[in-house]
């Protein structure tokens, strides 16, 4: 097999296939640490206070929430935008970059897909939760009824209805899929009991024949192929929610390669954020080295460099269209009463990203995790920005407002840390974290230990 | 499967298990079934396995999804209850794109995976045989049928054919 001379290991150590299957299988055995169970408490807790706030909602109704008739978008659409833009890095790094053939995504590409499918999760309760009447949610699809009505099928908001739960659906079977092989060889570890019962059904009565295998590799890049257009689509037809509007700041051509490339810069820093604290809490440092750190890492200036651009395009265009309304929106933003926002979110997404062209910083573990943070916080405030400077002054200078949060909109956000979390900590108890079968596929041209055989 | 018997042999390397097959094939030896813990490359061609027809399946279930995801819209808006938006065309393409398109990713996806399922014959708790549980750790294992009293020969054929450790299974 043809070992690449320049290319370092990504997988470090001496591995065999069956170290690998022993060291992936390890964190899911024994009796979880007090990190764990710490961890798990307190997203529960989170996810509780959440609960509680979403109830205060449904119960008083959405005149908790700090939105009045000049800001009707306020937390609530932040993080919704938020939360999917976190959850474009799996799908993108399972579906594009297999793609592209790209064998460092094996590492982390199960851990970020199930990311993905939580981040959606959390996405998806913010428009159900905003439409005020829970148990009517489903009047958002188009079924036959008595009123003889059907669905705006020319509304964006309609779109990302279809748009996210196409995407929720399709990376769950995606991720499902490549997880079967994994959960077969968890089986076979097991000892007869329940357990090994209960991974058999999961398992789907997995063999490993060469037949399944060459169906499963034709399937997943055939879904692949249908997934990055997917991943693209998605976070597209969410600008549209705002694009299609006549209101200036959101009335802009360029807001979907914009959103997309911001999803996926956000996506990339919260799998960076959580991938380097999981890696060292459960020894898979082995698994998840700094050559993926660099791989993500340019992915991230990258994606930063075109939110960076895209920012400096839209004060351009303000200035350029000469629409005064267009050019007070984009003064208003930077010098308005929402200052501050702005310039939080110019810090964070323009300027700390630019810190990776430098290699010592774009290989520190350490230095990375405080930067992906820091995008993780300036992607907020972008839509945050996006959402509020545009809305909160508008055509009526006597209807202009200002917005803050309530606690419950405060809640519910957290509550949404809480279900993320409280998914994520039992996934990481539940299933491989990385994929077994795959990094045993890139083993033989990408490990240390024949790399070292082929010099 | 039931009241059959095989004759398993396992290698601890895919390019080993590549040249037990080839051995075996030059003498003739039907091969019922190799298993392998990763999808091992250029199995299939040795393997002489027929190309998959998933895509195919996934075109077509893509194309239905399109189709229905345009028909049933135009539909709504020129004969249901057609809407007048602004003044714009009740037939108005442009609009119809996103929900068609995801309809056509979801109905390919589910084509795939469901197709997948089905031909391989894997789902929620199927009743697969299991002859070596290590083939889902680091073992490469090549299963042959044994037709009448050849187990001991085809045992021997596997050894010859350079496995690590062979085994009679009955089912």
């Amino acid at each position: 097999m043809y070992v690449s001379p320049v290319r370092e290991p990504l997988i470090s150590g001496e591995k065999s296939y069956s170290k690998v299957t022993e060291d992936i299988y390890a964190p899911m055995t024994g009796k979880p640490g007090k990190l764990w169970f710490g961890g798990l408490t307190l997203a529960l807790i989170a996810l509780g206070f959440g609960l509680f706030s979403i109830f205060i909602t449904v119960w008083d109704g959405i005149g908790t929430w700090g939105l009045d008739r000049t800001i009707g978008w306020g937390w609530g659409i932040t993080n919704f935008v938020w939360w999917v833009g976190i959850g474009h890095a799996g799908t993108f790094i399972s579906a594009i970059l297999l793609l592209f053939r790209q064998k460092w995504r094996t590492s982390i590409n199960r851990s970020a897909e199930a990311m993905t499918i939580f981040a959606v999760m959390c996405a998806g309760l913010f428009p159900l939760i905003h439409m005020g009447r829970l148990p009517l949610g489903f009047f958002i699809f188009p079924y036959p009824n008595t009123r003889d009505v059907w669905v705006n099928f020319n509304s964006p908001l309609l779109w990302d209805v279809f748009a996210i739960s196409t995407y929720l659906t399709v990376s769950l079977l995606f991720w499902y899929m490549g997880l079967i092989p994994d959960i077969g060889t968890i089986r076979d570890r097991l000892l007869p009991g329940l357990k090994k019962k209960v991974y058999n059904f999961l398992s789907f009565g997995w063999t490993g024949s060469a037949r399944h295998w060459a169906r499963h590799e034709s399937m997943s890049l055939i879904l692949a192929g249908l997934a990055a257009p997917l991943v693209l689509s998605v976070h597209t037809i969410v600008s549209f929610d705002f694009a299609t509007s006549v209101i200036p700041g959101w009335h802009t051509t360029i807001f979907p390669p914009y959103f997309v490339s911001g999803a996926v810069f956000s996506g990339f820093a919260m799998v960076l954020t959580l991938m380097i604290i999981t890696r060292k809490a459960i020894n898979l440092e082995d698994y998840i080295t700094k050559a993926h750190l660099e791989s993500m890492n340019k992915i991230i200036i990258t994606t930063g460099s075109i939110v960076g651009i895209a920012y400096i395009t839209e004060l351009f265009m303000a200035w350029y269209s000469g629409v005064v309304y267009e050019q007070y929106a984009f003064v208003n933003r930077a010098f308005g009463p929402y200052w501050w926002a702005y310039w939080i979110m110019m810090t964070c997404n323009v300027i700390t990203p630019q810190l990776f062209w430098f290699k010592k910083i774009r290989r520190s573990f350490l230095a990375t995790f405080i930067i992906s943070i820091f995008v993780n916080i300036g992607m907020w405030f972008e839509r945050f920005v996006i959402i509020v400077t545009s809305l909160h002054r508008d055509f009526l200078p006597s209807s202009w407002s200002m917005y803050s949060p309530t606690w419950v909109e405060v809640g519910i956000y957290i509550g949404t840390f809480g279900l993320f979390f409280t998914l994520f900590f039992l996934f990481i108890r539940a299933f491989p974290v990385i994929a077994i079968a795959e990094v045993k596929s890139v083993l033989k041209t990408s490990s240390e230990k024949f790399i070292k055989k082929g010099k | 499967m039931e009241g059959k018997a095989f004759v398993s042999g396992y290698y601890l390397d895919d390019k080993d298990l590549v040249d037990g097959i080839r051995a075996l094939q030059e003498k003739s030896i039907e091969i019922t079934d190799v298993r392998t813990p990763f999808p091992v490359h250029g199995l299939d061609k040795v393997l002489k396995m027929r190309r998959s027809r998933l895509p195919r399946a996934g075109f077509i279930a893509g194309a239905l999804g399109a189709l229905i995801g345009f028909g049933f819209q135009a539909w709504v808006f020129t004969q249901a209850w057609p809407l007048n938006f602004g003044g714009k065309p009740f037939l108005s393409v442009p609009s119809f794109i996103p929900v068609t398109f995801e309809l056509s990713v979801l109905c390919a996806a589910f084509a795939l995976v469901f197709g997948f399922l089905m031909r391989s014959g894997l789902g929620p708790g199927a009743p697969n045989v299991i002859f070596d549980e290590e083939v889902t750790n680091d073992r490469f294992q090549i299963l042959l049928e044994v037709k009448g009293d050849n187990s001991e020969q085809l045992q021997a054929e596997l050894q010859s054919a350079g496995a690590e450790g062979v085994q009679h299974h009955d089912v």
